[in-house]
């Protein structure tokens, strides 16, 4: 159950998600609208290019994987999910309210579609890692895509993953990092410097993929690569995208990592987005 | 009572833990390059392909083994009692318990077992700090019997469950033909005039004690409250309302385990006069056993006493 979007079509298919994902930020008055926009893309390629779901049947057992390791950004996979038909859009509307599915940060067990619950950070590339292990063992040949912030790269327990990715040959582990430059604290040259986060994965035995994160014919490119090559080495896509992207005032403003727009900047922000789609 | 035959229950899980990878092929052992010192060496001997060792990095190990869980495996980390109630507690918290998956975490060097080791490798907070955690059950057998069969209960549970084991031999209480379920103390000894509820190795203790008790005329009842949580509230109570006079005794310290678990509900029934022993919340060093829980006054002497004291 695969779709085969052109990359136009994929490209406003991914404006329609960061519309959706920007308006329930915004009724939500919550959220996390920067990093959910520099990850839009790597999440459509994602749900309607390479993986292999269904939304009728969550929990099939050979499905392919998806695991929001920046778990804060779960408004674009959200988006996603409800685009696909895991729930009906009207659900978007509930995003981090009493007795709502939407969680702040994935819940695995109250939203259908969300592979394993995040939200502190470090901690999905491990259980993406678990999962494709799995796989490993069962002798299954599904994918487990996982997206992870260059903040998050912080962490240890990502490089500890990494050690456990490369041990286990899991070629079928495609990590994408969301290379904006941008922690909640300032850029990440202030806080914690990445230094280079490709070279960092190709050392730890991964096969790496440098592009621009926000240009989806890359970011297909990129995936078909990594799905196509069954070689025992595990895979990461280390995408330099712009925090923010499509939302003009939010781009690269560190600022706008956890906060809502009002009234006036959501109007604008819909219309800057009307205009990105293209001709197919 | 004859405590001559002496086995640490990490020998006890390791011995049955293989025995269940035989019977159920998705039952995984994930080490943290401890698994030699947890007695997982015949299960990676045995079953190589349901054996994975992820490295010195326990935090990851929690994150593995529950991406494996949310795939139907039922993976067991196994680590020491103080990497895997602290080094790894916020990956077991985020994604292990509040999924509710299917991940055991077995753990040697239980309390102050690991005796010459010294304070950072006794875990002494481990079973409180794992209590406070909604979803999680939280297990310390008595003996290599108990041990054998709380492993095998833990396996056929569907949730996330703490096992505590010792590092240093410990007699052996039990017979093969006794029943364990998880969340039901046992009940070893009847006694109207004082209760005296403990859990991992100082249960021999309690048995010891109440032996005393009972030469100088006092009847003990004694239970193994091997399951910490859920505790069997029904039995805790039983002791409260009739008994009224109870002993805690653990290898823990008195804060946030057994003896508080009691507390709580006998300060909520508003009734009922508890003592508590164990680890008073002081770190260890490297020392015998035996000392060590002496230091802290987990000793028969001391259970005798108090038992004494409540009766006053």
């Amino acid at each position: 159950m695969k779709e085969n979007l052109s990359v136009a079509q994929l490209k406003n298919k991914c404006v329609d998600l960061k519309k959706n994902a920007i308006s329930m930020i915004y009724k939500a008055q919550s959220g996390h609208p920067g990093g959910s926009l520099s990850i839009a893309d790597f999440v459509t390629a994602c749900y309607w290019h390479a993986m292999d779901v269904d939304p009728q049947n969550p929990r099939w057992v050979d499905r392919d994987r998806f695991v929001l390791s920046k778990g804060h950004t779960c408004p674009a996979q959200y988006a996603a999910l409800a685009m696909k038909g895991y729930f009906d859009m009207s659900v978007l509307d509930t995003l981090r309210q009493e007795g709502s599915i939407l969680q702040g940060h994935p819940d695995m067990k109250k939203c259908p579609g969300i592979d394993i619950s995040t939200g502190s950070l470090g901690q999905g590339f491990a259980c993406a890692a678990g999962m494709a292990l799995a796989a490993k063992l069962d002798g299954k040949d599904y994918n487990v895509f996982c997206a992870i912030g260059d903040g998050e790269c912080n962490e240890g327990e990502i490089w500890e993953a990494a050690g456990t990715a490369y041990k286990y040959k899991l070629d079928n582990l495609i990590a994408f990092i969301d290379w904006n430059n941008l922690q909640l604290d300032g850029t990440c040259e202030e806080i914690m410097p990445p230094v280079d986060l490709a070279k960092k994965f190709e050392a730890f035995g991964f096969q790496v993929w440098q592009i621009d994160g926000n240009d989806m014919e890359q970011v297909v490119k990129a995936l078909d690569e990594a799905m196509a090559a069954k070689n025992g080495l595990p895979k990461c896509i280390v995408g330099k995208t712009v925090k923010g992207k499509g939302v003009s005032y939010m781009e690269n403003q560190c600022g706008w990592h956890g906060v809502a727009p009002n009234a006036e900047q959501y109007r604008q922000a819909m219309e800057e987005l009307d205009g990105q789609y293209v001709s197919c | 009572m004859n405590f001559d035959k002496k086995i640490a229950t990490r020998d006890g899980f390791g011995e049955e833990i293989v025995a269940l990878g035989k019977e159920n092929r998705n039952i995984l052992v994930v080490d943290a390059d401890i698994g030699k010192s947890c007695k997982t060496g015949a299960f990676r001997k045995e079953l190589p392909e349901q054996y994975l060792n992820v490295g010195i990095a326990e935090q990851n190990c929690a994150g593995v083994a529950a991406g494996l869980a949310t795939c139907g495996k039922i993976p067991f980390i196994v680590t020491y009692a103080a990497f895997g109630s602290m080094r790894m507690v916020e990956m077991i918290r985020q994604e292990i318990c509040y999924p509710h998956l299917n991940v055991k975490i077995a753990c040697s060097h239980g309390g102050v077992t690991p005796a010459n080791d010294g304070a950072s490798h006794q875990a002494i907070e481990d079973m409180g700090i794992l209590r406070t955690i909604p979803n999680m059950t939280v297990i310390m057998p008595a003996d290599y019997y108990s041990a054998r069969k709380l492993v095998r209960a833990a396996a056929e549970f569907d949730g996330p469950v703490y096992l505590r084991f010792t590092r240093d031999a410990i007699p052996v209480i039990y017979d093969e033909e006794d029943s364990f379920v998880i969340g039901k103390a046992k009940q070893l000894r009847q006694g109207k005039d004082v209760a005296i509820i403990a859990n991992g190795d100082t249960v021999r203790l309690a048995l010891q004690a109440a032996e005393e008790l009972a030469a100088q005329g006092i009847e003990a009842r004694v239970l193994d409250m091997h399951t910490v949580k859920p505790l069997d509230t029904e039995a805790v109570m039983d002791c409260i309302e009739n008994i009224g006079r109870i002993v805690t005794v653990e290898d823990h310290n008195i804060l946030n385990g057994l003896g508080s678990a009691v507390c709580e509900l006998a300060a909520e029934a508003g009734k009922g006069k508890v003592r508590r022993l164990g680890i008073q919340d002081q770190f260890g060093m490297s020392a015998p056993y035996e000392r060590l829980l002496a230091m802290n006054g987990v000793t028969v002497e001391n259970i005798v006493d108090s038992a004494k004291a409540l009766l006053k």
